[in-house]
């Protein structure tokens, strides 16, 4: 039976970035389909009726939800290259234990950076210097978080990476002088053609935060 | 050919359904361990070595190494150990079972967690969404013994807090979360759950959890 895959995503998610990547990394021809989230199609709320959000992907019509759940199942269906996740147990749980670290993290304090104002976001952009920081460290001496090539923290993480523009400027601080390691990291994993196709240019998220805080009225 | 001397710890806390999920995993799996109960307002040095990142438990320490989060550790202790699998082989049923694993830790367990402590004035609310988080589990259970379908499986070692906790706290709140009438398919679930050989002997003695969760309403 012939492979379908679809993606169901919205261009500025860093989930749906993580399963683009995923993909692209696999080699795997797919559909894009870029979701309206004030007006969710039937399709997405069909294939994910628990939480009715992006990224899914549909796979000859079965929907798999939740973005490092959907790199998995890409990485355990294609296993014939690139893998992502290592095969030893403990590299394995070493890999999940820092994915669930950067979605605990990094998404939350990231967004507080640019959703708050005074004592509180100055908490925020604490917290998110912090979190790199402590990657940093946990990246060392290599090249990616996945050893010698990219692997499943790189693609949890490095979408994020659009972001920092815009964290940057509504934030008020510059990430690079304080986590120069991360954001050599980060251009590493970009000269990769999955990396780069699958990243929006961070200008082009700016402009999408700056219309976001406009309808929040943070501004 | 001799079996590779394991050395198998548990940092944990024993009212805990996170702690409980690993040593549920080890017993499912008949791996024997050294249990240390943690006191989490005097944290131990094993403890804040073995996880700095987040300093809680539970903490499943393997021939020296340390392993932290809940999930990862039975994921990890599935992996290690390959008897009696928690995951089916099929990587769409694998990931069917870690989303739902997830539906449980990221929407159920904190709507009932709330819905248990909350005061007066979010009360209705909270109960509201406690019971859309059940009515999902309903949904997912269908006619299964458990959700692993014939045997545990990840997502009913996830669901422990549903299984065994709910009944006992919501006594406490004087709360009907969990009612068979309500949810006769998970309350059939819970009850096989709760009642396996290997679960009720891993599970904390109920009147020591009963009194353990009271004291903190005082």
């Amino acid at each position: 039976m012939a492979n379908e895959v679809t993606l169901l995503d919205f261009w500025p998610s860093p989930f749906g970035m993580r399963v683009r990547i995923a993909l692209a990394e696999k080699g795997i021809q797919y559909e894009y389909k870029d979701e309206d989230l004030r007006n969710k199609s039937p399709l997405l709320l069909q294939m994910n009726p628990v939480h009715k959000k992006i990224p899914v992907l549909i796979h000859n019509g079965k929907p798999v939800c939740e973005s490092l759940i959907a790199v998995q199942y890409i990485d355990e269906f294609w296993n014939n290259k690139s893998p992502l996740l290592p095969s030893d147990p403990y590299q394995r749980a070493q890999a999940r234990f820092w994915a669930d670290y950067a979605d605990k993290k990094i998404y939350d304090a990231g967004r507080r950076s640019w959703t708050t104002k005074g004592e509180e976001q100055e908490a925020a952009k604490k917290d998110f210097i912090e979190c790199l920081k402590l990657l940093e460290q946990q990246l060392g001496d290599k090249p990616y978080f996945g050893g010698d090539n990219l692997g499943y923290v790189d693609v949890a993480i490095v979408p994020f990476y659009s972001w920092f523009e815009a964290y940057e400027k509504f934030g008020n601080f510059n990430i690079e002088a304080e986590c120069p390691k991360f954001i050599a990291w980060a251009k590493r994993c970009l000269q990769k053609e999955s990396v780069a196709k699958s990243l929006p240019d961070q200008h082009k998220v700016y402009d999408f935060v700056l219309q976001m805080r406009k309808k929040l009225g943070v501004e | 050919m001799a079996a590779k001397q394991e050395q198998v710890k548990v940092l944990g806390k024993w009212p805990s359904p996170f702690s409980n999920r690993v040593e549920l995993a080890l017993k499912l799996k008949g791996i024997s361990y050294v249990y240390s109960e943690q006191d989490l307002s005097n944290k131990s040095l094993e403890l804040l070595s073995s996880n700095p990142v987040h300093k809680m438990v539970p903490v499943l320490i393997h021939n020296g190494i340390p392993i932290s989060e809940s999930l990862v550790i039975v994921e990890y202790i599935d992996e290690t150990w390959k008897s009696n699998p928690f995951l089916p082989p099929h990587p769409f049923h694998r990931a069917s079972a870690r989303f739902w694993s997830k539906v449980v830790d990221d929407k159920c367990l904190p709507a009932l967690w709330n819905a248990i402590w909350c005061d007066e004035k979010g009360r209705e609310k909270a109960v509201e969404e406690a019971m859309e988080a059940l009515k999902i589990l309903e949904n997912e259970i269908g006619d299964r013994r458990f959700f692993g379908g014939d045997e545990i499986g990840l997502v009913d070692i996830s669901a422990n807090f549903v299984g065994y906790w709910v009944d006992i706290l919501q006594g406490i709140a004087g709360l009907q979360l969990l009612a068979s009438e309500k949810f006769p398919k998970l309350y059939k679930w819970s009850q096989e759950f709760k009642t396996h050989p290997i679960v009720k002997q891993a599970l904390p003695p109920r009147e020591e959890l009963f009194a353990f969760f009271k004291s903190r309403t005082a």
